[in-house]
């Protein structure tokens, strides 16, 4: 059973998405939430980092912190799947533990 | 499935009591249990009764109290990051107790998840 | 659980609980907290274990002096660790490089592993307390 790992900081001013894909698995989960989901969107200097981290991981993000902050699902990038809160619970049910990377 | 809840932030500076009380209600939704869910850190903020936000926002303290009183949920407020910060018993929302650091490693032991919300 | 270490002769609950940090001391107040619950923790007989990383690293360096900062220093706080029968402490390689620091600067006897090893170590934890 894969690890769910969950990072809410954007990659765009700090490193902490960089020491999550650093040290997780391929197979884990990745979720990205309140500041990290601008590290979901296209077009920015971190998506190609995600697109690449997503070849192995399963990447998410939330999208009430998405719409919040004025994106839609449709500037996401491709390979990153956007879920709700109830997404969430299902993901951590889902895995075997959540590690935060706060 | 049973889930643990840490909070350690307090409230309205960062979104982690938010997202965790968010949480809270789907996973309560979806039929889930929660075993506890504990203050540490500046969380223990979240408890503090005389909270007053203005009256367009929302009081995240009586957000907790409320799913807490619908959901019989336990509410565990650190008391030696509670006694740093003054949050003590007579200024404690409605559902939130003090108790020790014990509650947290229990309810990791107890619960089938625990999901951190910090900063 | 199916994958819970079961507890020798007895049927209580045994879990790997694994406290990982990775926020530098005294800026902010976490790696204090943090070794609060470590303490509190190792009374509960649980397979426990401590991970420094990123600015967590710091937490280790010997020599930290707080008078000047006017706050107390709970860097010896680590050293009682094995007191606690606290022993496994590990210390993530790329962290200690990135930071020109190696196992010698830091006060505590350390395991150190890289990224690759120390994230199956993380993967097979059942609770994962971070600060």
């Amino acid at each position: 059973m894969a690890v769910l790992h969950t990072t809410n900081k954007s990659p765009l001013q700090t490193r902490d998405l960089e020491s999550c894909l650093r040290l997780t698995r391929p197979g884990s989960g990745i979720l990205l939430m309140e500041d990290a989901v601008y590290g979901a969107l296209r077009s920015t200097e971190a998506s190609a980092r995600l697109a690449q981290a997503a070849k192995d991981r399963r990447i998410y993000v939330l999208g009430p912190d998405l719409a919040a902050r004025g994106f839609t699902p449709e500037e996401v990038i491709d390979e990153v799947e956007v879920v709700d809160y109830g997404g969430f619970v299902d993901l951590v049910a889902e895995h075997h533990h959540v590690q935060a990377w706060v | 499935m049973k889930f643990g809840i840490l909070v350690n932030e307090g409230p309205y500076q960062h979104q982690a009591s938010d997202s965790a009380y968010q949480f809270a209600v789907a996973a309560l939704a979806k039929g889930h249990q929660i075993y506890r869910v504990f203050f540490y850190n500046d969380g223990v903020n979240n408890a503090n009764k005389l909270t007053e936000p203005p009256q367009d926002d929302r009081n995240i303290t009586r957000q907790w109290s409320t799913l807490a009183a619908e959901h019989r949920l336990d509410m565990v407020v650190c008391v030696a990051a509670g006694l740093r910060r003054g949050i003590k018993a007579e200024i404690l929302a409605p559902g939130f107790n003090i108790s020790g650091l014990g509650q947290l490693i229990q309810a990791g032991i107890e619960a089938d998840r625990l999901v951190v919300f910090g900063d | 659980m199916s994958d819970t270490q079961a507890n020798e002769g007895g049927d209580r609950k045994v879990k790997r609980f694994m406290f990982v940090n990775r926020k530098a001391p005294y800026g902010t107040i976490y790696a204090l907290e943090a070794l609060e619950v470590v303490l509190i923790g190792a009374a509960f007989d649980q397979d426990v274990s401590l991970v420094f990383a990123d600015d967590g690293v710091y937490q280790l360096k010997k020599g930290q002096q707080t008078k000047g900062i006017g706050q107390k220093n709970f860097s010896p706080t680590y050293r009682a660790l094995e007191d606690y029968d606290i022993e496994k402490l590990y210390v993530e390689r790329e962290s200690l490089q990135a930071r020109g620091l190696s196992p010698d600067d830091l006060l505590v006897p350390v395991r150190v592993l890289g990224s690759a090893e120390l994230s199956v170590l993380m993967d097979e934890q059942d609770v994962l307390l971070s600060f």
